[in-house]
């Protein structure tokens, strides 16, 4: 037994000795996937071990990011409302790892809306905006200074401008993932998705509530709050995340009361463009009551967001 | 299991997944994300180093009256990657298995859904050699119609 200790405990001193060597030789003349056997030979033991590491099964929960959600707003013909925004005046008051977080989410989800409604004004400044909570958390490279010419030039192209806004997205969210600060990357995920059901629910005209497809929009949201709820729950050691997932609990029991149903869905393949269509049916159930209180509570967590 | 056994394993996995997952955000944009055309990517980072055998999930909503793209890409050094899509009661709705362009799924719902999407590299049990492990890369495009 104790031999075995010794013996592990030595062959990790190697191991991490060699480290530097294995992460780092990128100029070496031998690809490190090639000297891998030579340099450990591995006994089937450390094999097995090997196996039982890769079984480890990897799971993405994957949210709307804050460009779909904006997405959704435009695509159910919602107005556009600048007062409704987090101004960028605020983004001096965010300075813990949380609040620059959430309001990375929030501001390119504010952008994303300016975006699709031609806001050409606020554009960049939603964007320089952006870009400072990125570089407060040390994603120097999130928003670069070629991004913002682009945009300054295409300021007038929607398409240009999602791209943009996708890409910077996508490097915050790379750059977190790579560093293991998935909790952060979550809490940014977390400020753009309430941002987006915060300016949908604030666009409903409760006068017309009925068949209203801004609604349903803010219906559907009921399928990620499981998501977001779960991938929280994996961060919870976090002090941050632990408060932000008592809040998003909370919301999930007012969407908890609105019953949504489907039918299973059937598949259907259009040959002509080689789409498959997923045919079901839901039918979903919200009181104006349950509608108001779900308002309410979105409200009251936005606004903790961007104290 | 011993902890202390782990060690060695868990040291030399880690060595070689450092440079990896850096190396794989180059890979997710350089390879992976032109293979949306012309869908307009969410922005959304899915990528990571999986090994012959392994297996990922990753669960997402996808909304009523939008056009998607879905990319799912290995390395070249990696067989084909395999994925299957299940609806939230668990019925198989797609498999590339047989598909002419494996590496993309062209979809739209006529209502609202949670998806599953199971990714796996097959492996090869009869190959004498350890499992080669490489990136994998998962992305979403979308357009309104």
């Amino acid at each position: 037994m104790t031999r075995s200790i010794i013996r592990y405990t030595a062959l990790s001193a190697v191991l991490l000795l060699l480290l530097p060597v294995v992460t780092g030789c990128r100029s070496c003349g031998t690809k490190p996937e090639e000297r891998e056997p030579d340099m450990f030979e591995l006994r089937e033991a450390d094999k097995r071990v090997l196996d039982e590491i890769r079984q480890a099964e990897r799971i993405f929960r994957s949210m709307p990011s804050p460009l779909e959600s904006a997405m959704l707003i435009r695509q159910a013909e919602a107005r556009f409302d600048r007062s409704i925004l987090n101004p960028v005046e605020n983004a001096s008051n965010y300075t813990t790892t949380r609040s620059m977080a959430l309001n990375l989410g929030i501001y390119t989800c504010n952008l994303s809306y300016a975006g699709l409604y031609d806001q050409t004004r606020i554009i960049i400044d939603y964007m320089e905006a952006a870009k400072r909570m990125a570089e407060g958390l040390g994603i120097m490279d999130a928003v670069s200074e070629e991004a913002v010419q682009r945009l300054e030039e295409n300021i007038n192209n929607k398409e240009i401008i999602m791209d943009v806004v996708a890409e910077t997205f996508m490097n915050s969210s790379s750059y977190l993932e790579d560093n293991e600060q998935t909790a952060i990357a979550a809490l940014v995920l977390t400020g753009g998705w309430i941002e987006g059901l915060y300016i949908a629910t604030q666009l409903v005209d409760m006068s017309e509530f009925e068949d209203n497809m801004l609604v349903s929009t803010i219906i559907d949201q009921k399928l990620s709050i499981g998501i977001l709820a779960e991938l929280l729950d994996e961060n919870r050691d976090m002090a941050a995340i632990e408060e932000v997932a008592g809040q998003i609990d909370a919301l999930k029991a007012i969407f908890d009361k609105i019953t949504l149903t489907s039918t299973p869905i059937s598949t259907e393949v259009d040959r002509e463009s080689n789409v498959t269509i997923l045919r079901s049916e839901v039918q979903a159930d919200i009181t104006p009551e349950i509608f108001i209180e779900l308002r309410e509570a979105v409200a009251d967590i936005r606004n903790s967001f961007i104290k | 299991m011993k902890i202390y056994r782990l060690l060695p394993a868990l040291l030399l996995f880690t060595a070689f997944s450092i440079n990896a997952e850096a190396q794989c955000k180059g890979f997710a944009k350089r390879v992976c994300l032109p293979l949306l055309g012309n869908y307009t990517h969410d922005g959304n980072y899915h990528a990571a180093i999986l090994v012959e055998g392994e297996e990922a999930e990753l669960y997402k909503t996808f909304y009523a009256n939008m056009d998607y793209r879905l990319a799912i890409l290995g390395e070249e050094r990696l067989p084909g990657v395999r994925f299957r899509v299940y609806d939230s009661s668990r019925n198989l709705i797609y498999s590339n298995e047989d598909a002419e362009e494996p590496s993309v799924w062209d979809f739209r719902l006529e209502a609202s859904q949670q998806l599953m999407i199971v990714v796996e590299v097959p492996r090869d049990s009869s190959a004498d050699r350890l499992p080669t492990s490489g990136c994998v890369s998962i992305m979403f495009g979308f357009r309104v119609r």
